[in-house]
This record gives structure tokens, C-alpha cells and sequence, in this order.
């Protein structure tokens, strides 16, 4: 019993080590990827090409002064870092890595995942409350109807999930898709999966609640040195937690062939991230009501269809290539109408003055 | 007591100050929003952050010197703004300007009103929440401004028109840099247009906001590219031509909604239109002097008055010039596109939803410098 629970602690400051380092990694790997998407170098100053500029902007973080507002509810400002990171941490008890490498595995896993993720939504909450700044109140408020909205995708898509493989455990759900993963059977619901994960961890093109532009960082305004860096550092850390469900759930986890399943899960991990970093750069961001409409009139019907194509795949025993095709003829018509709008939108200038050429000699001085 | 607790339930608007310290208000600008949720109530532009009296100034300087403080009005457009002064001043003189001097000028701002729309799209993009757009369009726009350091000598306040024509010829590699600038430009433009044009959010973004009718636009006293964004095809350089336009082919760009989207569409437009004309223009540019040479050290200026109107990339720039002979000006009114361009910002704003707010400014790609000056 004492053994087990020595184990369990080790596994704990174990994985508090490594989503350190991953987040440190994230730091970089983003500022690289970005600066090169933007035809930059991205930081080259510290160490080996920027290697250790995440260390250098975690020691400046730390330096800073601590702020906090005189106006503001002081215990809910304090308490708001805590209720983003503590969530965004506990999650990680119950991932599993490898078939061996987990920490606690739970059989009602992916369960358990989605019910603590959604506290974290409170922390934002309080954080934009607590400031008592209109900008962080706007930013909370924003936070809370986004993350509100698209759990209900989420839950629904992961929902299509364990109807297919037939169990809440992560790792039967991995060993499910031993063969073909999941995106394979339903792009549909990996596509889903990913538009309502970017917004849970509120990435661009979902980034309202944070919009720089119009409310300056929302719920952090106020925030500085090493509490602003706790959102941060629970920010990546959710990114990554993004990159690896996305990777258990729908791109067959740890196994492939060849290489170490460690290595595997990984590499789909932070294949996912790399895509997330590259809609981050390339996408504007939408407008909040824009936003609830593609949760609540695409995301979420589509969510439902997800689930009767999957619910009438396992009732009549069809065969594995009929689902694929169907989730992949909804993805494309999905597409077409998508492209079809853009045609229709981007309707060139209407008028042009003709050119007309006059003589010089007809020049008013 | 329980119904005093309900009674509290009901909802007052919330007034938000945006600026004159905010990312995105351009420059130091401020709104006063009063906003019902994410809704605008109204809004309250407030302006005179960067007031600095250069009318008054102009009054106790020279007129060689009154070029500089011209450059600092539109700090992104200071070709266009040097021109309006030095051809206002011409007129009451009655010089006639080299032809290649002309050229020169016509060359510079027309690079000028592209390196101005770049920063438009740049800011534009980063308004609407894209972070690369910015950087695309700074790598174009540092290739004109170097070109603008190579010919004046500053990369910005160029302080390079005189009156009469231009301080000194180009640079003797001006026409080597400039084979190799406009095909990069071309292509770079081109880039810009397919990282956000086609952009499925950009459109949602941009597309049927802040729309004004022709009318209204023209009511405001709306003038460049904004207007022409409500189909009013109103360009100065054709309506009241100067300089060497009229023998130059260009068209001017139009749209037909007058929202975000249009006047986005307008500018990109014509930063292509303004690479033809300065295409032409270097071919046709002819040799000689660049400046008048009945222009002395001290201008001195006979008595009578000027209104010139040039075509800024925002709009139509105006100056008011006075002279009671002499060599100070008696009065300097300038007239700015930002100024009566901003002004329509209460009426955009309508029924717009917060997020807007920053996008509907930054499509009226306003410049403070102008707005206060």
C-alpha cells in the first residue's frame, strides 16, 4: 500500500517534470514555427538557435513584479490561477502514454477527463470577475459562453468515440484501433473533435475570450509575473493535453510499427500541435457571435449526425469502409457549401473606371 | 425586500474606455463605448492626443521648412502630404515644375501610397485577430522604404520636395533597384492578397460590417479609397488631375456595399494600379533638371491665396495656403482625409458588436498625425 502510493507520488512529480518540459518545448517549438511561417528567424540570441529562450522568459516572469489591483476581490483574484491550473493538470493522472506508462488508469477514463477539464472554465471566470477591470469582465464573460458551447461537441464527438471502440478506458479505446484509427473511420467526428478542442483551450481561431486586439488579453489583463505564467504554462499544458487525446483518441495512440509506441504517441501528439500552431498563424479570429453560431448551428448538429452514423453502423454491423464513407461524403458536402459561401463572398470590385489615357498637351498646369 | 432583490436584476450598459493607451485603436485614439453586452449602444470617438499645432507652426516658418512639418502629418503617406504644400505653393508662385522633377514626385508617391496600403493590410490583418499578415506586408513595405532612404535619405519625414521640384536627382542605381523592386512588389502583393483575401474567416470578418451608403459617405465629407468603397468613383487625380497624372493610364478601383470588405478590396487594388503608374512612370521619365531655376534659397511668396487638393492614399488631402507676401505664410489650413474619414466612425459603429469596433477602424485606415495635427 505504502509502495503503491510512493509510486503514484513519484509518477505525479514525474509527469509535473515533464509537462514542465513539454511546456518549455511548446514555448519554443511556437515561437520557431511561427517566426518561420512569418519569414523570421524567431529567437536565436539564447543558446543554440533560442534554445533557451523559454527558460529565459520563465526567469523573467518570475522577476516581475506581482500586481495585483487595489480595486479587485482579492481571494478570487488569487484563487483564479489556481482553479485554470489545477484542472488543467489533474487531467494528466489519467492519460496513459504507453500501455504501462500511466499514472493512475481509470476505467471511466476519457469520463473523467471531460468532467474535471470543464472546471477550469470557473478560473477564467473568477480571473475576469476578480480584476475588477472591464476588459478582464468582457474576457471572462466570453470565456464562459465559448467553453460552455463547444463542450457540448466535445462531449458529443468523444461520445461517437466510445461508442465505436465500446469503453470509456483510454487504453482499450487505443488498443481498439490497433488496425485502423479512428480518423479513418470518422474524419467527421476528428475534424469536430478539433475545431471544439481548439476553442476549449481557446487557441486562434477561437481565441476571443484572450482577443488581443479588441479586449487586450481578457481575463489576464491584470495579470503579471509569475501568476500571469500560470495561465500561460496551464495554456500549454492544455494544448498539449489537446495534441495527445487527439492522438489516443483518433490517431491510434501509441500503436504503429517500427518505432517505440513512446515515441509514436509523441509524434501524433505534437503533429497536432504543430497544426494548431499553424492555424494560429495563418487564421484571423472569428467574432463571438460567429462563434456561438458555429457551435450551436454546425458544430453541434453535426455532432449528432455523427453519432447516429455511428449508432446505425454498430446497430446494423455494417461494414468498417461504409462508415468512412459516409463521415467522409458528410466532411466533403460540409466542404463544398464551405467553399461554395466563399465563392459567393468574395465577389471581385464591382465598378472600375475605365482607364482613359489623355494627351499630355492636355495637362491642366 | 425579495422584490427589491429582482428588481435589481435588470441590465445596465456598460460603458468601456478604449484607448487613447489600447493596441488597437491606431495610434492614440479613444472610444468611449457604451456597449449592451457584446453589442454597441454608442460610441464617443474622442480625438486631440497628438495635437501639435502644426497650422499654427506653419505660420512662423519658413516655407522650406514648413515641408518637414508636413511630413510629420501623415507619417505614413509623407510624399503625398510634401506634394500638397509644395504644388499649393507653386501655384501662388507660378512655377513651372521640371517635367522629370514631376515624374520623380509622381514615382515616389505613388511607391509611397503602396507602402501606405501595405500597412493598412498589415494592420488590418491584426485587427481581425491574423498575426502574419502583419509580418508579410512589413517585408514588402521595407523593400520601398529602403529604396525611399537610397533617393532622400530618411526612411521616413523624407523631407525631399522643394519647391520648384526635388532636392537632388535620384540615385544613379535608381533604375537597377527599381527593376528589381517591382517584380518583388508584384509578387509580394500578390502573396498578401492569398494569405487573407480568400480567408473563409476574413471574409465573415470584413464582409457586410460597418457599411455606409454613398450618400452618407459623401454627406461625412468621405474622401480615397473609403468612398470609392461605396461606389463613388471620386479620385482626384482624375477629377482634378495634377502633376503628371493625366498622362498616365490608370483605373481606379470601386466597390459597390461600402463595408469593410470593399474598402479592404479598393486599397489592395490599388496598390496594383499605383505599381502600373510607377511602371509608366519610370519609362517615361525624361532627363534634365529637377528643379526650377527661378527658385531662390528663402522662397518668398507673392500675396494671394490657394486651396490644392491632392489624392493622399486616404483620401483628399487639402491645403489652405494665405500669403501676404514674404517669406512666411499667413495662414496654413489643412485640410485631412483621417479628420472627415474618422468622423463617420458613430455612424459605422451602429449596431455593431465589440469585436467589430477594431475592425471598422482599422478599415478606415486613419492616421492620427493627420487627425490631430
Amino acid at each position: 500500500m505504502t509502495g503503491e502510493l510512493l509510486l503514484s507520488a513519484l509518477g505525479v512529480v514525474g509527469m509535473l517534470l515533464f509537462l514542465t518540459v513539454t511546456t518549455f518545448a511548446l514555448v519554443w517549438i511556437e515561437r520557431k514555427f511561427l517566426g518561420h511561417i512569418q519569414m523570421r528567424l524567431g529567437p536565436m540570441r539564447t543558446g543554440y538557435h533560442g534554445i533557451m529562450q523559454p527558460v529565459a522568459d520563465a526567469l523573467k516572469l518570475l522577476f516581475k513584479e506581482d500586481f495585483i489591483p487595489g480595486s479587485s476581490d482579492r481571494l478570487i483574484f488569487w484563487l483564479a490561477p489556481l482553479a485554470v491550473f489545477v484542472p488543467a493538470f489533474l487531467i494528466w493522472v489519467s492519460i496513459p502514454f504507453t500501455k504501462e506508462l500511466v499514472i493512475r488508469n481509470l476505467d471511466m477514463g476519457i469520463f473523467y477527463i471531460v468532467a474535471v477539464s470543464v472546471v477550469s472554465i470557473i478560473g477564467l471566470v473568477m480571473a475576469g470577475w476578480g480584476s475588477a477591470n472591464k476588459y478582464a469582465l468582457l474576457g471572462g464573460a466570453r470565456a464562459a459562453a465559448q467553453l460552455i458551447s463547444y463542450e457540448l461537441p466535445l462531449i458529443m464527438v468523444i461520445l461517437s468515440v466510445v461508442m465505436l471502440s465500446q469503453s470509456l478506458d483510454l487504453k482499450t479505446i487505443v488498443e481498439k484501433q490497433a488496425v485502423i484509427p479512428y480518423v479513418l473511420l470518422q474524419p467527421l467526428g476528428f475534424l469536430i473533435f478539433l475545431f471544439a478542442s481548439l476553442a476549449e483551450v481557446g487557441r486562434t481561431p477561437f481565441d476571443i475570450p484572450q482577443a488581443e486586439s479588441e479586449v487586450v488579453g481578457g481575463p489576464f489583463v491584470e495579470y503579471s509575473g509569475i501568476r500571469w505564467s500560470i495561465f500561460f504554462l496551464a495554456e500549454y499544458v492544455n494544448t498539449f493535453a489537446v495534441g495527445v487525446l487527439g492522438a489516443l483518441l483518433f490517431l491510434g495512440g501509441w500503436n504503429w510499427p517500427l518505432l517505440p509506441p513512446i515515441i509514436w504517441i509523441l509524434v501524433k501528439s505534437y503533429f497536432l500541435v504543430l497544426v494548431i500552431f499553424w492555424m494560429r498563424a495563418t487564421f484571423p479570429r472569428l467574432r463571438i457571435d460567429q462563434l456561438m453560431s458555429l457551435a450551436w448551428k454546425v458544430l453541434l448538429p453535426l455532432a449528432f449526425l455523427n453519432i447516429l452514423i455511428v449508432g446505425a453502423h454498430q446497430f446494423y454491423r455494417w461494414p468498417a469502409w461504409s462508415l468512412s464513407l459516409i463521415s467522409l461524403v458528410v466532411v466533403l458536402a460540409v466542404g463544398y457549401r464551405l467553399r461554395w459561401r466563399r465563392i459567393a463572398g468574395t465577389s471581385r470590385l464591382g465598378l472600375s473606371l475605365a482607364t482613359e489615357r489623355r494627351l499630355a498637351n492636355d495637362r491642366t498646369p | 425586500m425579495k422584490m427589491e432583490a429582482e428588481k435589481r436584476f435588470d441590465t445596465v450598459d456598460m460603458m468601456l474606455n478604449m484607448g487613447p493607451q489600447h493596441p488597437s485603436t491606431h495610434g492614440v485614439f479613444r472610444m468611449v463605448l457604451t456597449i449592451d453586452g457584446e453589442k454597441i449602444v454608442a460610441v464617443e470617438p474622442h480625438i486631440g492626443y497628438l495635437h501639435r499645432g502644426t497650422e499654427k507652426l506653419c505660420e512662423g516658418e519658413y516655407y522650406l521648412q514648413i515641408v518637414s512639418l508636413f511630413d510629420r502629418l501623415d507619417y505614413i503617406s509623407s510624399f503625398n502630404n510634401e506634394l500638397a504644400f509644395v504644388i499649393a505653393v507653386e501655384k501662388l508662385m507660378g512655377i513651372q515644375v521640371p517635367e522629370r522633377a514631376e515624374y520623380i514626385r509622381v514615382i515616389m508617391c505613388e511607391l509611397n501610397r503602396i507602402a501606405s496600403h501595405l500597412m493598412f493590410y498589415a494592420a488590418f490583418g491584426a485587427d481581425a485577430g491574423a498575426i502574419t499578415p502583419f509580418l508579410y506586408a512589413f517585408r514588402e513595405r521595407e523593400q520601398i522604404q529602403s529604396v525611399f532612404e537610397a533617393v532622400s535619405g530618411a526612411r521616413m519625414m523624407h523631407n525631399y520636395f522643394r519647391v520648384g521640384g526635388v532636392i537632388e536627382d535620384l540615385p544613379p542605381d535608381f533604375g537597377d533597384r527599381m527593376n528589381k523592386l517591382i517584380p518583388k512588389l508584384k509578387q509580394g502583393i500578390q502573396e498578401c492578397d492569398d494569405l487573407l483575401t480568400g480567408n473563409e474567416i476574413f471574409i465573415a470578418r470584413a464582409k457586410g460590417v460597418g457599411a455606409i451608403s454613398a450618400a452618407d459617405a459623401i454627406d461625412f465629407g468621405m474622401s480615397g479609397p473609403n468612398l470609392r468603397a461605396c461606389g463613388v468613383l471620386e479620385d482626384i487625380r482624375r477629377s482634378e488631375p495634377y502633376s503628371v497624372y493625366p498622362t498616365l493610364d490608370f483605373d481606379i478601383p470601386a466597390g459597390q456595399n461600402g463595408d469593410c470588405w470593399d474598402r479592404y478590396m479598393v486599397r489592395m487594388e490599388e496598390m496594383r494600379q499605383s505599381l502600373r503608374i510607377v511602371e509608366q512612370a519610370i519609362a517615361e521619365m525624361p532627363q534634365g533638371p529637377v528643379i526650377a531655376p527661378q527658385v531662390r534659397k528663402i522662397v518668398k511668396v507673392p500675396k494671394g491665396e490657394v486651396y490644392v487638393r491632392v489624392e493622399n492614399p486616404r483620401g483628399d488631402f487639402g491645403v489652405y495656403l494665405i500669403s501676404q507676401g514674404g517669406d512666411k505664410p499667413y495662414r496654413v489650413k489643412i485640410r485631412g482625409a483621417s479628420f472627415c474619414n474618422l468622423m463617420t466612425l458613430k455612424k459605422l459603429l451602429q449596431q455593431c458588436y465589440v469585436a467589430d469596433c477594431v475592425v471598422v477602424l482599422g478599415s478606415l485606415d486613419i492616421v492620427l498625425g493627420e487627425v490631430d495635427r
